[in-house]
């Protein structure tokens, strides 16, 4: 017995290292590894403009509206997308379903933050009444902003009076609360896990010290702008409590009771107080935190449990504590006591349960059962034992009285089956966890009779939105369908208060949200006049996605809000959307100013004029203009050259902007003349005469964050500038770009490349004054080892120095960097190259003296040797670009490089000889320009000896490097000899990697090409085998190749013996591979001569075997193809072949045959061959009732091609018969016959038409046909 | 409509119908069909110079006046439609 416990003990210790960590899963965390620290930086900033606007129809009808054009490979593209969406329809798909949320930062997180405001009042619907007082008008939500202005205002300066407060009283103490400011103010996703733990230490202060302690960056001076990425710490900060929120169960609570959201409510109804705050449950709750929530009234919080309202949205958060709240490990039974529960915890509580209920201790009955009854013995348990009793555990076992109301936690059942989720009943769509909060209400099965009108129409609309979210397709279509049908019968409250809030739910995934937007979509259509109440609900769910980073996500937001003004209009868009043009939260202006150009751009410019001027003059707050100004931006960047009609009034709106005593509006302002300078390039100077003066005046007296934008608008207005002007306004700006030159303003130094380039490329600024005044202070500043080292930064010092180079010359600029390929630092020695290479590629190298080649040559040779790592291929592709530039003059150096790549052949890393391999085909026909062939015979050899290489991308390269000798030394001067480098090639093409295939197929079809004579055929036709092999390869290149060396090693030996293979080949079960076979033989065929191969062709087609004769059929209908006008001498010949095919059973066989007879019929036409064709045309005919797609399509086109080569009149001869037969499945194929054959020759048929006979009144005879001198 | 239709042009018939007016379907009667075969018709001379040539000859008009006639023609070629006898 007590051997045993030291066991026991480690079971248990084990055990309970494992419940810890269960235990640390139930806490909500955020995990930085998956959702990571986005860059701000890397965010688009605007939405593209100019591009074509999305489809929202879905597949199916685009499938059908390019018809005319349709072709197979688009089919099978666009296959591909439609089926996956079928995939995301079902559960259990392979693709895991990405959330949006999971893809989101913290900025973009900021939509959660937003609550779906009340109805508002519709002032055209309600005519002169005056409005009731419980409706929400217009004035009631200026009266809130203002408020909550307010509100923001006075917090602030509490906010700094404590601070200072604090301080003074801090002076003295050492800093003992350092630790506080490491807490940040988080939301709940940000909450990590290790916070979870014991960090109360941490919770010094009570929540209203918290904002005070991280002094930061407040939200009310928070405009970030793209370039500031650094602050992803205190952003976290910016958000305060009073703007924490809402799960998504709260935001239905403030939606069916308005009034509780009002400020004028009672201090006790502040949203935040009522806020479950899920970070802190996380974390065993500090005393004080506590205690408040005890004080806390009974009817705290908004949340009043609303008849009708979802289940989640009336369960009442932790009014009185209870159960399990104050456990040290809360389990998620104590969450959700404390508010409504979220899917996240949903998904860990079932998640749990789950593990749970397959870990159960096993009862003594089962144990009997499992094992024998003879051979074990039942032992007393030690008395040492005792059965685990962890409370996480024990509280799991019996479930608590309140779970939650969503969902009951079931009864044991032993023989239940647990992945097998509830079935929901009438066929319904499967609901997720996270859908039950909402679609919860589906689950009751009430008597549908006894819900009142009202109820059941919410639960219809419920029912098909729940099949549009997650059923099947066809399923989704018809619900789409029914909610567009019915849109005016539900009406607008019921469909938006169900939609939006789904909108906005947490866990919505792509898909989700593209079925739920279009919905919105089609009912918006509908519901017309009607959305006005709602438009501003509409408007918070949907603005996020103008600044989505997927590009659908964008236009499909931008679609709805377009949809949307045209719908309700200018006056209540201006109406809706003006309260939040100074809102508090940067996120809600930024989003509305977005919101409000597509607006501009779907209801006019000159509409929004007034209203925009307004708004940039606000003199009630800054807030206001700098969105006002934005909204001028993003029209710009929206609407791009469409803004010339405009350009004046708007740059008049925004003009003074510049000049404004914020900071803030003077750099927005800035930012939008360079963005309608940039939309209006390069017309439209004249509307900027205006602002030209303070511009200039403004880059001397300003700094900083505001100098770079004034310096942007400057860069985009300069290039719209006539010469002259841009030479003096060049000169006048420099002094200051020189100045910032030495910017260590990284954002600065971007923008003053920027605008050194713009203005560099201007044609009033001459070579002259560059070289004098720019080129010193640029080279010294600019090109220095650190700019390598940022991508960006690189990249736009790069374009600079080439735009430069384009007005001074090659010989200054790479003058003045040509050393610098011997810097020690190797990306800088690559920043070099890369210029040189681009500046030489685009000017030449003429400019260039003997004494800069002999630096230039050198240093390239340097670089090159000297590179360790460039999967670029930026060194290779500038010592291309360099010797194919100076061309002969490169001959003196020819021995040198030869050497240099000779040597890194050798070497022993693989990148070195793939990269000298390169080298070699990229230099070979400067080698030959300089007459250096006996140089290129000796790498010949040297890359043949190399030809037992390894590595498959240094194979391929070296295969590579000896076509290109042997494409400019031709045959027979190649050395090794050409009968000896082929049997080398020979096992190369058995080698599967592509790149080899492909350069190894160039090469072999390049010899059999123009040197087949120099192999004997044996080596040919060994070759032959090989390749059928590679017609399997899935490039199309490489099967192309091979099919065309087919056609060369045949015309070399003649065709029998290939033609053998192949026909021999078309037995093999691989589809690709006979087509492959079927379309080589057909180019055998035309290589050598049609007669040479028919007979063994046709004889092949007595094989009793389909696949053989369908690929005969095949070989037939590409030949044809392929010989066009020669197949008269043949048609005779195959016609009894044809025949037969036509007449086969099998389906394919006449689908076939049909197509041969269609090429065939377009090659002979006009040539005589009437009588054969009308022959086949009778076997053909008689398909035309076949439904199959693939047949009737090919009987189809035969019949086109009859139409060409027999003339119309002969084919609406065999179309009358049907044409009013009884039978309307007759008729409608022989229309369908009619209506090609009339849109191919119409006027061909006036000769053709039957003669009708006139009837009482009607004249159906046409006398003047038969009219005759 | 069958799997097939969805390939070629056939399968939106309205729009076909739209853009090439002479097109016909299963439902088309025999005055519906002389109309467009008029019409046909007439466009075809008209276009063919030297047919307008051959007709004025013919009846001795003017090529004008022979192509006055005709375009006047395209208006009601077969009269007016007959009455439905169903529906």
């Amino acid at each position: 017995m007590a051997t045993l416990d030291p066991e026991i003990a480690r079971v248990q210790e084990e055990r309970k290292k494992m419940e810890q960590q269960l235990a640390s899963l139930n806490s909500v965390t955020y995990d930085t590894d998956l959702y990571g620290d986005t860059d701000r930086g890397a965010y688009v900033s605007s939405i593209p403009v100019n591009e074509e606007e999305e489809n929202l129809e879905g597949m199916d009808s685009e499938v059908a509206r390019k018809l005319a054009s349709f072709t197979a490979p688009k089919s099978i593209m666009n296959e591909m997308p439609r089926g996956s969406e079928e995939d995301d329809g079902g559960m259990g798909g392979f693709k895991k379903p990405q959330r949006i949320i999971d893809r989101e930062d913290d900025y973009r997180k900021r939509r959660l933050n937003r609550v779906i405001s009340p109805d508002r009042h519709d002032a055209f619907a309600a005519g002169d009444k005056t409005p009731d007082v419980s409706v929400r008008t217009y004035g009631d939500v200026m009266r809130e902003e203002a408020l909550k202005r307010e509100t923001e205002e006075t917090l602030r300066a509490i906010a700094k009076k404590k601070k200072e407060e604090e301080e003074a009283a801090k002076a003295g103490v050492v800093k003992e609360t350092e630790a506080a400011p490491a807490q940040k103010r988080r939301n709940r996703w940000d909450q990590a896990q290790d916070d979870g733990g014991a960090a109360k230490k941490a919770k010094a202060g009570s929540d209203w010290d918290l904002p005070d302690s991280t002094p930061g960056i407040g939200r009310w001076d928070a405009t970030p702008t793209p370039g500031r990425v650094g602050d992803a710490t205190p952003s976290v900060g910016r958000r305060n409590r009073w703007d924490e929120t809402p799960t998504p169960g709260r935001l239905a609570d403030s939606d069916a009771t308005p009034g509780a959201v009002t400020p004028g409510a009672t201090p006790a109804g502040m949203t935040w107080d009522a806020t479950p705050k899920l970070a802190g449950m996380a974390t065993p709750t500090p005393k004080r935190q506590r205690s408040r929530w005890d004080e806390t009234p009974a009817t705290m919080g908004s949340a009043t449990p609303m008849a009708g309202a979802t289940p989640a949205a009336a369960f009442t958060p932790g009014v009185t504590p209870v159960g399990g709240v104050d456990l040290a490990t809360p389990t998620p039974g104590a969450i959700n006591l404390r508010g409504p529960i979220t899917p996240e915890q949903y998904n860990l509580m079932r998640w749990e349960k789950d593990i749970e209920e397959r870990n159960r201790p096993l009862t003594d009955e089962e144990l009997d059962a499992m094992f024998p009854q003879e051979g074990y013995k039942i032992l007393e348990p030690p008395a040492s034992y005792v059965p685990i009793r962890t409370p996480a555990r024990k509280l799991l076992a019996t479930p608590t009285p309140l779970g939650t109301p969503l969902y009951q936690i079931p009864e044991e059942n032993r023989g239940q089956q647990f992945d097998v989720p509830k079935e929901a009943p009438g066929g319904l769509p499967f609901m997720k966890p996270e859908d039950y909060q909402h679609f919860g209400a589906l689950l009751n099965e009430e008597n549908e009779e006894e819900l009142s009108p009202e109820e059941q129409k919410e639960r219809k609309i419920l029912k098909l939105l729940l099949k549009v979210k997650n059923g099947t397709p066809p399923q989704r279509k018809t619900a789409l369908r029914q909610l567009t049908d019915k849109a005016r019968e539900f009406g607008a409250g019921p469909l938006f208060n169900r939609i939006l809030p789904l909108l906005m739910q947490a866990t919505l995934e792509d898909q989700e949200r593209h079925l739920l937007v279009k919905v919105i979509d089609r009912v918006l259509y509908k519901l017309d006049e009607l959305v006005r109440p709602y438009v501003h609900k509409i408007l918070v769910v949907i603005e996020p996605l103008l600044i989505d980073e997927d590009y659908y996500a964008r236009v499909e937001g931008r679609e709805i809000i377009s949809n949307l003004s045209k719908a309700a209009g200018l006056a209540t868009m201006i109406a809706a959307m003006r309260p939040d043009i100074d809102n508090i939260d940067e996120y809600v202006r930024n989003t509305t100013a977005r919101a409000f150009s597509v607006v501009a751009s779907a209801l006019g410019i000159p509409a929004l004029l007034p209203f925009l001027k307004a708004v940039c003059q606000s003199k009630k707050s800054w807030q206001a203009r700098h969105t006002g100004i934005k909204i001028v931006q993003q029209i710009a960047i929206l609407i791009g050259c469409a803004v010339l009609p405009h350009l004046k009034s708007l740059v008049e709106i925004i003009e003074h902007g510049l000049n404004d005593e914020n900071q803030k509006v003077r750099t927005i302002t800035a930012l939008s003349l360079a963005a309608l300078a940039e939309a209006a390039a390069p017309y439209g100077i004249e509307s900027f005469d205006s602002v030209l003066k303070p511009l200039w005046k403004g880059i001397r007296s300003h700094r900083g964050k505001v100098l770079a934008a004034f310096l942007k608008a400057i860069g985009f207005i300069i290039p719209l500038m006539d010469a002259l002007y841009a030479s003096y306004y060049t000169k006048e700006v420099m002094v200051i770009l020189i100045r910032e030159f030495q910017s260590p303003d990284e954002e600065m130094k971007k923008i003053v490349l920027k605008v050194v380039k713009q203005c560099v490329s201007t044609e009033g600024v001459e070579a002259e004054y560059i070289r004098n005044d720019i080129l010193p202070e640029f080279f010294r500043n600019f090109w220095v080892r650190r700019m390598a080292l940022d991508r960006r930064n690189y990249k736009q010092l790069v374009e600079t120095t080439v735009e430069i180079a384009n007005k001074v010359g090659v010989a200054d600029i790479v003058g003045r960097i040509v050393e610098d390929l011997k810097d020690e630092s190797e990306p800088y020695r690559r920043m070099v190259m890369e210029t040189i290479e681009k500046v030489v590629a685009n000017l030449g190298a003429s400019d260039i003296d003997s004494r800069l080649e002999e630096l230039l040559i050198d240093g390239i040779l340097y670089a090159f040797q000297e590179q360790t790592s460039d999967d670029a291929n930026v060194m290779l592709n500038g010592f291309g670009a360099v010797v194919n530039a100076l061309g002969q003059r490169v001959k003196p150096y020819l021995p040198q490089i030869c050497g240099t790549i000779k040597w890194r052949l050798n070497n022993k890393s693989a990148k070195v000889r793939q990269q000298a391999a390169d080298l070699i085909s990229r230099i070979a026909v400067v080698m030959k320009q300089c007459q250096e062939e006996q140089l290129m015979g000796h790498l010949g050899v040297v890359l043949y000896e190399y030809l037992g290489e390894e590595y498959p991308e240094v194979l391929g390269s070296i295969l590579g490097a000896l076509k290109a000798i042997v494409n400019v030394i031709g045959m027979t001067k190649m050395t090794p000899p050409i009968k000896d480098l082929l049997p080398r090639l020979t096992p190369i093409l058995k080698n599967r990697h592509e790149k080899v295939q492909e350069n190894c197929i160039d090469l072999v079809g390049r010899i059999a090409d123009r040197g087949a004579e120099f192999v004997p055929a044996r080596e040919w036709m060994r070759i032959c085998f090989e390749l059928l092999d590679m017609l399997k390869a899935h490039k199309k290149g490489i099967r192309r190749a091979t099919v065309n060396t087919f056609g060369y090693i045949a015309k070399a030996i003649g065709p029998q013996d290939v033609l053998a293979t192949l026909l021999n080949n078309l037995k093999v079960q691989e589809r690709q591979n006979r087509v492959c076979t079927t379309v080589a033989i057909a180019i055998v065929a035309e290589t050598c001569s049609p007669f040479t191969v028919l007979p063994a062709l046709m004889n092949e087609y007595r094989v009793p075997e389909l696949n053989v004769q369908n690929g005969v059929l095949k070989s037939l209908s590409f030949l044809f193809e392929y010989i066009g006008e020669m197949g008269k001498d043949y048609i005779y010949a195959v016609t009894p072949l044809l025949e037969d095919a036509l007449m086969d059973r099998d389906l394919v066989h006449r689908q076939t045959a049909a197509s041969a007879v269609k090429h065939m019929a377009l090659g002979v036409a006009g040539l005589g061959c009437e009588d054969a064709l009308v022959h086949l045309l009778n076997y053909v005919w008689p398909n035309i009732f076949e439904t199959s797609p693939h047949v009737i399509n090919a009987v189809m086109e035969a019949i086109e091609g009859m139409r060409v080569a027999l003339g119309a009149a002969v084919v609406l001869n065999y179309c009358l018969q049907g044409l009013f037969h009884p039978a309307r499945k007759v008729r409608e194929v022989y229309w369908k016959i009619y209506n090609s054959l009339y849109i191919g020759s119409q006027d061909a048929l006036v000769a053709a038409y039957p003669v009708l006979d006139d009837e009482q009144s009607n004249i159906y005879s046409r006398p003047e046909l038969t009219m005759f001198i | 409509m069958q799997a097939s239709d969805r390939f070629n042009i056939n399968s939106q018939l309205e729009h076909l119908q739209a853009k090439y007016v002479g097109t016909g379907h299963a439902d088309l009667n025999r005055f519906e069909w002389a109309v467009n075969i008029q019409r046909d018709s007439f466009a075809s001379y008209i276009g063919h110079y030297p047919v307008l040539a051959y007709f004025a000859i013919a009846e001795n008009e003017s090529i004008g006046r022979e192509r006055y006639n005709f375009m006047q023609k395209m208006l009601l070629p077969c009269g007016l439609p007959p009455e439905r006898e169903d529906d």
